[in-house]
């Protein structure tokens, strides 16, 4: 042991045979552990199948969050438009987590308490900008394209906007169903079109059949004779206002001509922009 | 795409860690399973060593990812994810019953007569089972060098002991299986039947157990 140059070699020689032994258990590691490994960075994603508002959907995350969700259908075709959208290798697994099953059906059902983490890389700045101000919109209210661009400070770009929301991965967890069209039409829904829109949002509370009235009167803000406040015609204040204190506008102009201040919930004052 | 690893890491980490775990998954998931001898734990912590891995190139500077010698480096996180594992107190019960789990696929040959392969498995199975009943350092020390084919200098980053020792400790890890692989030899040809695997297989108990657990 002392002198290890020289019984070193001898050893060598010696254990030939051990080290060749060795040597021949050298394994292949398990399929599993490449996916496991990628799922636990969040380079990988599985989905499941769970119950929505809208019907059943797929959900597809992985540790950094949400990453995608679709009307449940074909797994195949879903498979192809994560690879289309996203292009990380994804999984299909048999049920969420347990947890994070629970967190996003109380979620779903309106719970705002409940917090989700969403993955959007790969999305633009503008996009994610436009994603998580949509998710600012309580259960039971809608506001209007234009709200978004000017509260992210983009007021000309509505189209985009739209165009925006119409390519969010996570419908009804980030609720674009909750953005309308300023003359009231509830517009278009990148999951099963106008009819699931309005079922979902019908589902959260919201009168759509008032908000319509208004709009078609051309209500674009209601408020109050008592507090002169203003709000988006679905804000909780606005559902608050008596009816025989209810006043309505259709601009903003009318509205300075009144001398009412905005709510500060709603922020009212972006949407005319 | 013959850039080295470590500078695309440094560049594009997302795009090419699947690369980093295809590359190295063999060899960390072998160490760890002849370390440890459960299938399911090698696999749980290789994985855990690769999460601990993306991790730390997610805080690194480029240029420290770019001087990253990824074989040692990784080595070094699996041997102290094993090590903490083992360390656990829910799993010290478990430690001195090692068990050799032979669902594992071997790398070994495939080819030659079917008895002779069944022969090849049943001596792996063996080896692996003498290796993991070895002590800690020298368990370590010998899977590195004849396992993982590792430099006496890669060695020394990985375990933090100097060469002369590590070379002593291969040494004497090499004769304590092959004394263990001998007196499991005499003891089958005596009583075949009385074969445990989780006892210790070696005559040589005078083992420096304060070197060993460093």
């Amino acid at each position: 042991m002392t002198n290890t140059t020289s019984t070193g070699a001898a050893g060598e020689h010696h254990g030939a045979e051990v080290e060749a032994a060795i040597a021949g258990i050298r394994v292949t590691a398990p399929a599993t552990l490449l996916l496991r490994t990628l799922l636990a960075t969040g380079l990988a994603d599985a989905y499941a199948t769970m119950d929505s508002p809208a019907g059943p959907v797929f959900v597809a995350w992985n540790t950094r969050g949400v990453s995608m969700i679709a009307r449940a259908g074909n797994p195949g075709a879903f498979e192809e438009q994560f690879e289309r959208e996203i292009g990380r290798r994804l999984e299909r697994v048999q049920a969420l987590p347990s947890r994070l099953g629970r967190a996003v059906a109380r979620r779903l059902a309106g719970d705002r308490s409940v917090l989700i983490a969403v993955d959007l890389r790969g999305r633009s700045p503008f996009e994610e900008a436009v994603l998580r101000k949509a998710l600012e919109i309580p259960s039971g209210e809608v506001r209007p394209y234009g709200w978004i661009a000017a509260e992210i400070g983009r007021p000309n770009a509505v189209r985009a906007v739209g165009t925006a929301l119409g390519r969010n991965p996570i419908p009804l967890l980030i609720p674009c169903h909750r953005v309308v069209r300023s003359d009231g039409h509830i517009g278009e829904y990148s999951m099963g079109g106008p009819d699931v829109k309005r079922r979902v949002l019908t589902a959260e509370g919201l009168d759509l059949e008032r908000m319509e009235g208004l709009a078609r009167r051309g209500v674009r803000f209601v408020g109050s004779d008592t507090t002169r406040i203003f709000c988006m015609p679905t804000c909780r204040h606005a559902r608050r206002i008596m009816p025989k204190h209810q006043v309505t506008f259709g601009s903003l102009a009318e509205i300075a001509r009144a001398n009412y201040r905005p709510c500060h919930v709603c922020r009212p004052v972006a949407a005319a922009a | 795409m013959n850039e080295p690893l470590a500078e695309r890491l440094a560049s594009d980490l997302d795009g090419s860690f699947e690369t980093l775990v295809r590359e190295h998954q063999d060899r960390l998931f072998g160490l760890a399973l002849r370390y440890l001898g459960s299938a399911a734990d090698a696999e749980d912590m290789a994985q855990d060593a690769f999460v601990r891995a993306y991790r730390a190139l997610t805080s690194y500077e480029p240029a420290r990812v770019r001087d990253l010698d990824l074989r040692p480096w990784l080595t070094t996180i699996l041997l102290n994810v094993c090590r903490n594992h083992v360390a656990r107190p829910a799993r010290r019960a478990a430690v001195s019953a090692v068990v050799v789990d032979d669902s594992v696929a071997l790398v070994a040959d495939r080819r030659g007569e079917p008895e002779a392969q069944v022969d090849r498995l049943e001596a792996a199975e063996r080896w692996s089972r003498l290796v993991t009943a070895l002590p800690p350092a020298y368990r370590a020390a010998v899977l590195l060098r004849h396992l993982d084919g590792m430099s006496y200098q890669e060695m020394s980053a990985v375990l933090g002991r100097p060469e002369g020792t590590l070379k002593a400790q291969v040494h004497r890890g090499v004769a304590l299986l092959r004394a263990g692989f001998e007196a499991e030899e005499r003891g089958h040809a005596a009583r075949p039947a009385e074969h445990s695997p989780g006892s210790r297989h070696f005559p040589v108990p005078t083992v420096r157990t304060q070197e060993a657990m460093s």
